[in-house]
């Protein structure tokens, strides 16, 4: 594979809390290519948001090495220019949206890349658009609703134009109508995405291989095959227990 | 929740640019409490109910948002009139009324509604997001800027775990009352309070990071400069220069 096509690569990643003796990550290996989509599904603490934030330099590895673009990142200023080409959703949007209105929160991250301000606005509103959310554009941010908080925070993350999404339970807390429009919005994107969801519809309906977790360790398509079975069988309706 | 009641109008006054709004509600309440004189206090007093007329609010609406002053102003009548020294005017057995001290409490009261009239006419008829961006233009710090966008964005956010933590203590049988008891839970809950904001803004600072954060605020400023806002910061500096030296000369 040439070396142009990687964007991401992890390699022998270890972290563990201050003052805990658990590796969450433990010389954990992963590579997200252009035009990967990737889904992640794996059980509650078992270090999925650890290893995004540890991409994106928020959580320091003990060991190991972190490669974007095919630069190797150290420093808390090696992370700095690569932070804006990796939009991570985060897994509580009021985290994400801090600005008094929806406007100034989707032109945060264009200003900060330099955009004059007529420039980051013209952004926004075509991020907004493309969302399908343009009439929120003056709302007050704390007043709207979960899913659409979730989707102005996407267009927040989509507005600096990243070259890879990193999703952290997009999901979580929306009704089947948000969900299914977010599935239309992923599955338009051009870039690649690595997405975590505890939903196996959501992430088989966006991703085109499915990662999962244990014990600090990515395991790949080849060691597991999450899937799920539709069965008959003679109990009826009375609780029975699968083996 | 903080309601920004007045803050959507089309009044003269809502057009204003938030910059001039700011500097024009400054320099007007400066020159109320510096001022030392009851018919002059009288005079800004008029201004400032021109403004709240000029900017189309309901005046049944802003008495209410003065009830809270009018609840100190309340305690001051109580309490000035009887313990300030001077001449009396009424006297019933210990009890003393001294003229200087309701002269005082009238002074106090009308500076304090004026002051109070000209904020809500100039300041809150414009949003938090429009406050911190004319904030920004008159070079107050962005630090401050920010301390005040944040606050006002997560209050809210604070107050719904606040109700969360309430209510789950409630659920579980928690019923408040004077005894040791609700004190500590309280004591937890302020406390947990606490533990969930740092966390949280730590987390909002990630956010921030992400996004390309570097210790530099930019604001969209999209409010043209037009000659109405000149005339009326000059109509207002006009008005209280005219009062100041009206007391300075001859009063």
């Amino acid at each position: 594979m040439a070396d142009n096509s990687r964007v991401i690569k992890l390699e022998g990643i270890s972290f563990s809390y201050p003052g805990s003796n658990i590796k969450v990550l433990d010389h954990l290996n992963l590579e997200i290519n252009k035009g990967d989509r990737i889904g992640m599904m794996a059980p509650n603490g078992s270090g999925k948001t650890t290893l995004l934030h540890t991409i994106m330099g928020l959580c320091r590895p003990d060991s190991g090495t972190i490669e974007v673009f095919g630069k190797l990142l150290k420093k808390e200023k090696d992370f700095i220019p690569v932070r804006s080409k990796i939009g991570l959703l985060f897994q509580d949007s009021d985290d994400q949206l801090f600005c008094p209105t929806v406007l100034d929160d989707v032109t945060f991250g264009p200003l900060n890349l330099g955009f004059s301000p007529q420039d980051a606005i013209d952004t926004a509103r075509k991020t907004l658009e493309r969302l399908g959310i343009q009439t929120f554009e003056q709302s007050v941010t704390h007043r709207l609703s979960g899913g659409q908080k979730r989707l102005v925070a996407l267009a927040s993350v989509l507005a600096m134009e990243p070259a890879v999404l990193l999703l952290d339970e997009p999901t979580a807390g929306l009704d089947n109508r948000v969900k299914e429009k977010l599935i239309h919005i992923l599955n338009d994107l051009d870039i690649s995405y690595f997405v975590i969801s505890h939903e196996f519809d959501f992430a088989k309906a966006v991703t085109d291989k499915i990662y999962s977790m244990e014990n600090g360790k990515i395991l790949t398509d080849d060691e597991i095959h999450i899937h799920r079975h539709e069965h008959v069988h003679k109990h009826g309706k009375h609780p029975h227990i699968h083996k | 929740m903080i309601e920004e009641k007045f803050a959507s109008g089309q009044s003269f006054i809502h057009q204003l640019d938030p910059k001039i709004r700011i500097i024009a509600s400054i320099v007007l309440s400066f020159a109320v409490a510096l001022c030392d004189n009851l018919y002059i206090a009288g005079g800004y007093f008029v201004i400032a109910t021109v403004l709240i007329t000029m900017a189309q609010l309901k005046w049944w609406d802003v008495i209410i948002r003065l009830k809270p002053l009018f609840w100190f102003l309340l305690m001051i009548w109580i309490i000035l009139p009887l313990t300030f020294d001077g001449d009396i005017i009424y006297q019933y057995s210990w009890l003393k009324i001294t003229g200087p001290g309701v002269l005082l409490c009238c002074k106090i009261t009308i500076k304090s509604i004026t002051i109070l009239l000209l904020f809500t006419a100039l300041i809150a008829t414009m949003t938090i997001a429009s406050l911190g961006n004319g904030l920004h233009r008159i070079h107050v710090p962005d630090k401050m800027v920010f301390l005040l966008l944040m606050s006002y964005r997560y209050i809210s956010v604070i107050e719904e775990e606040y109700k969360r933590l309430l209510r789950a203590a409630k659920f579980r049988g928690f019923k408040p009352g004077t005894n040791l008891h609700s004190y500590k839970t309280f004591a937890y809950l302020a406390g947990m309070l606490f533990v969930r904001a740092s966390v949280r803004a730590q987390r909002v600072y990630q956010a921030m990071l992400c996004r390309g954060f570097n210790q530099k605020f930019h604001t969209l400023d999209v409010y043209p400069s037009n000659r109405l806002n000149l005339h009326f910061l000059i109509g207002i500096f006009l008005a209280s220069l005219s009062l100041v030296v009206v007391e300075v000369m001859w009063v």
